[in-house]
């Protein structure tokens, strides 16, 4: 086929295309189908979204925090000392720095 | 006493929702129309109007009404319809080997004598429909809307939201598509 001809039949089924255009017909109550849907949404309340946004930023918040405490176990083992020893003097210290404050106050 | 369109589109924004449905009866062939052209199938076409409408429900708020609804309306339906065909690109993949035999008659009788083969014939209506479907999206849809409908490439830009010049970057490589698929008939047909 000629180039001519491959330009006259893209002309001719551009004219075919413009000859015949869609239907424009709507289905039956198509409208009302729609204003179902609509009216079916339920209406968005700005509480439920934040804490249901809340609860799903838990999980990472979580994920986060174990991740950190396997950093500073790690990071305490390649420092030489014993973690558990370490972690339980220093959380001893931070509980009872009240009564030794009193302690020493008394004396 | 009948509400405008400006009253109707205040209500829905107040919160009335069934102030919508007058506006959907009224568009709704339109909207039909303009998804027909991308889609065949009845369910997908419904599919596609479906959600033009909900979308213009739900983005009511961002019609300023500096341009009348129906434009605002329209734009929101051909890129929606342009989503449509992109998520149904790998459907475009057929032979042109599988051309029905009414479609050969025509296509033979358009080459030995072009005036005689009829523009309202199905089978020429249904050749068309064969050639858009293998164009990509860009393609038919820039096709569509500067050749079938005979927009312009500015009415074309602010419809698709795509640049000026790339509407006329489209529009050239969708012709070059178009005359490409032309020749893969010529070439599946006639060697």
């Amino acid at each position: 086929m000629s180039h001519m001809k491959f330009v006259d039949l893209e002309k001719k089924l551009i004219s075919v295309a413009r000859a015949n255009p869609p239907s424009d017909r709507v289905p039956l109550a198509f409208e009302k189908r729609i204003m179902a849907i609509i009216m079916g949404r339920p209406v968005q309340d700005i509480w439920a979204a934040w804490a249901k946004a809340l609860w799903y930023a838990a999980a990472p918040c979580v994920a986060i925090m174990l991740l950190f405490s396997g950093w500073a176990l790690v990071q305490s083992y390649k420092n030489n000392q014993t973690p558990t020893v370490d972690l339980a003097q220093q959380l001893d210290n931070t509980l009872l720095a009240a009564v030794d404050q009193s302690n020493d106050s008394t004396r | 006493m009948e509400r405008t369109e400006a009253e109707l589109i205040a209500a829905v924004l107040k919160g009335d929702a069934a102030s919508f449905e007058p506006l959907i009866e009224k568009y709704s062939p339109r909207v039909f129309a303009t998804a027909r052209r991308y889609a065949r199938r009845d369910s997908e076409v419904e599919d596609i109007v479906q959600e033009v409408w909900l979308k213009a429900y739900q983005k009511l708020k961002s019609f300023r009404g500096e341009a009348p609804f129906e434009h605002w309306l329209m734009r929101l339906a051909v890129r929606t319809c342009y989503d449509f065909l992109r998520s149904h690109q790998r459907n475009r993949e057929s032979a042109f080997s599988d051309l029905s035999e009414p479609e050969d008659d025509w296509l033979e009788r358009f080459i030995h004598q072009p005036g005689a083969a009829r523009e309202d014939s199905d089978a020429a209506r249904q050749l068309v429909q064969r050639v858009l479907q293998h164009l990509s999206p860009p393609a038919r849809l820039v096709i569509t809307l500067l050749e079938i409908e005979d927009r312009s490439v500015k009415e074309i830009s602010k419809l698709t939201g795509w640049s000026v010049p790339l509407v006329k970057v489209r529009a050239f490589r969708a012709r070059a598509e178009m005359r490409k698929i032309l020749g893969k008939i010529a070439k599946d047909k006639y060697l």
